[in-house]
């Protein structure tokens, strides 16, 4: 009998100390995260403060909240305007950059291109400042500043090589033997790419659109210099709300909420990816 | 590769889109990448010659005279006289060495800390990519909130454990370790994500025989898990040193490369003599250098990378 209760008392004893650790294990990982997830919640929290409580000392925490802010975002600035420009610029630039990108990642990850591989690679660590300065310059002597398709040609430069980049590794995912089937059926290269292919790796293309999406969404600089009033864009407008004579931090943030508010919906989205991205690109670097 | 040797040429043309067709077929290879090159020769590598060209030229944007070729003037005046261009190098060098440092070391621990069975890790490990994904202009804004001297609620908080307020971007001292804090705030997620994926792929059994062995947890960090994870850190530690070193938006809505030009990196330097100056030709030459330094600091680092292989 003692020999059966004996490892129980062991596995209590055990399990008391699991609990504690695990207990501490969490309490740990709640800890590292807070930090980093504070600036979110005081974005949320500042979106919805009067000006009193703005500057209120301390800062408040819990207070009676308004959505003043907001409606005063849609109707003291065409924040929809910057908005539609801000959707037309980053889905044209995504769209046109699947149509270049897909088949030359798939060509890449097929016929082992590594040169162009690189290629890629190394035109995303050129600053785009010195892409920015001559397409200013172009741009100013064929009147294309502040049109769609000058932000949209730069924002390529950023939804491309991003496409290309991250569908290499989803293409190659994909066996050769489904398409050696289809090519002994009669199919043509180009049949097997759109109807094969191009379907097997929907999962990549899905993620790739939403990551080069998100960047050309991000995007200041070339629409800093490249937009104007017709064609700004959204994280230009809100960093014109810091030049108005009084700050007004209750719009700011209530913009920068609704700015960042999309862009987080959709990490959230297709986090399964983006992690396997990530991993990817660290890997085959 | 069996594919493209597959006698397809040998298909019988029944038509003129038989004909396209087979012809595509025969030349794939270089049909399939040739829109893609065709586009980034236009808006990259075009763009970049004509870079070259600039930074060779005395060219004011807001003169009507016409830009004169000066050779390599340019850069003889950046590198010869020019103290402000090598302030914001050692500027530059700072900035990216205090970040990345520090997004390698909290970055790792993290990883070392999430790197087990843990309820939630999907939630977590998306919760940590927020701040890489979030718009930067917009979230620089709410750091400027945050850094506010007398509404910030950072001074508050540190106040709490006895720090006495600062002004943190207005202070010369300050404003580059400030900068740092959101570049560390925004991106030591991405080292830890990308660790935790080599972490992954690191084998159990040296680990597990240490263990058997009666190495401590300290051992096997120093002379096991690190050493297997060494080629993910450089990995880590190229990406961020590429990114950090062009970093623009956060610094630029923050600061304006104030006060005065503390802040003021290679790439702000160049933005500035670009757009607010209008001197093109030595913003070109101003940029290039940026990229030689990229492309220098990164050599460096693929070359240790391929060593450890």
């Amino acid at each position: 009998m003692s020999a059966i209760a004996q490892p129980r008392v062991v596995r209590r004893h055990r399990s008391w100390r699991k609990v504690l650790n695990t207990t501490l294990l969490y309490l740990a990982v709640a800890l590292v995260i807070c930090p980093f997830m504070f600036i979110f919640v005081w974005m949320l929290l500042s979106s919805f403060k009067t000006g009193v409580q703005q500057t209120a000392w301390p800062p408040l925490f819990i207070f009676e909240p308004t959505l003043k802010n907001y409606f005063d975002v849609f109707q003291r600035v065409p924040f929809v305007d910057y908005a539609i420009n801000s959707v037309i610029v980053s889905v044209s630039a995504t769209l046109l950059g699947l149509v270049f990108g897909l088949p030359a990642a798939y060509s890449i990850a097929r016929w082992r291109q590594s040169k162009l591989a690189i290629a890629i690679l190394t035109s995303r660590m050129v600053p785009w400042i010195s892409f920015l300065l001559p397409w200013y310059l172009l741009f100013t002597r064929v009147g294309w500043v502040d049109t769609y398709q000058a932000l949209i040609l730069t924002h390529l430069i950023i939804t491309m090589p991003m496409i290309i980049w991250l569908l290499i590794a989803f293409f190659e995912d994909i066996p050769t033997e489904l398409e050696e089937a289809a090519m002994i059926d009669g199919c043509s290269r180009l049949g097997v790419f759109l109807k094969v292919s191009v379907p097997l790796a929907a999962p990549g293309i899905v993620a790739s659109s939403i990551f080069s999406l998100i960047y050309s969404w991000n995007n200041f600089i070339f629409a800093l210099i490249l937009a104007g009033r017709k064609t700004m864009t959204l994280p230009v407008a809100v960093y014109s709300f810091m030049s108005y004579t009084e700050v007004n931090w209750g719009g700011i943030t209530a913009a920068a909420t609704l700015i960042a508010l999309p862009v987080l919906i959709l990490t959230f989205a297709i986090q399964r990816y983006l992690i396997k991205g990530l991993a990817l690109g660290g890997v085959k670097a | 590769m069996s594919v493209a040797e597959k006698p397809v040429a040998a298909q019988v043309s029944r038509g003129p889109t038989d004909a396209v067709l087979s012809f595509i077929d025969r030349h794939a290879q270089w049909l399939f990448p040739a829109p893609a090159v065709i586009m980034l020769l236009l808006v990259m590598v075009f763009p970049s010659l004509y870079n070259i060209y600039m930074s060779m030229q005395t060219w004011f944007a807001t003169s009507t005279a016409e830009p004169q070729f000066v050779g390599l003037q340019n850069f003889a005046d950046l590198f010869g006289k020019d103290e402000n261009f090598r302030d914001s190098i050692w500027r530059t060098i700072y900035f990216t060495a205090l970040a990345v440092v520090l997004e390698l070391v909290i970055g790792l621990a993290i990883a070392l800390l999430l790197n087990r069975e843990l309820k939630g890790h999907k939630v977590i490990r998306t919760l940590f990519m927020l701040p890489m994904m979030a718009t930067p202009t917009a979230m620089a804004l709410i750091w400027v909130l945050m850094y506010n001297p007398t509404l910030g609620v950072l001074n508050y908080l540190l106040s709490l454990i006895g720090v006495p307020p600062q002004e943190w971007l207005s202070n010369l001292a300050l404003v580059i370790p400030a900068l740092a804090v959101v570049d560390i705030w925004q991106y030591t997620p991405f080292v830890t994500l990308l660790l935790l994926a080599g972490l992954a792929t690191i084998p159990v059994e040296p680990v597990e025989s240490a263990k058997i062995d009666g190495a401590s947890a300290w051992q096997i960090l120093w002379h096991i898990t690190l050493p297997l994870l060494r080629p993910t850190i450089v990995v880590a530690a190229l990406f961020r040193i590429i990114d950090t070193l062009k970093t623009f938006d956060t610094i630029y809505v923050m600061t304006q490369g104030g006060p005065g030009r503390a802040s003021q990196t290679i790439n702000l330097f160049a933005f500035q003599t670009a757009f607010e100056y209008f001197h093109i030709g030595y913003a070109a030459a101003v940029s290039l250098s940026l990229i030689a330094l990229v492309f220098m600091v990164s050599g460096v680092l693929i070359r240790l990378r391929r060593q450890e292989l």
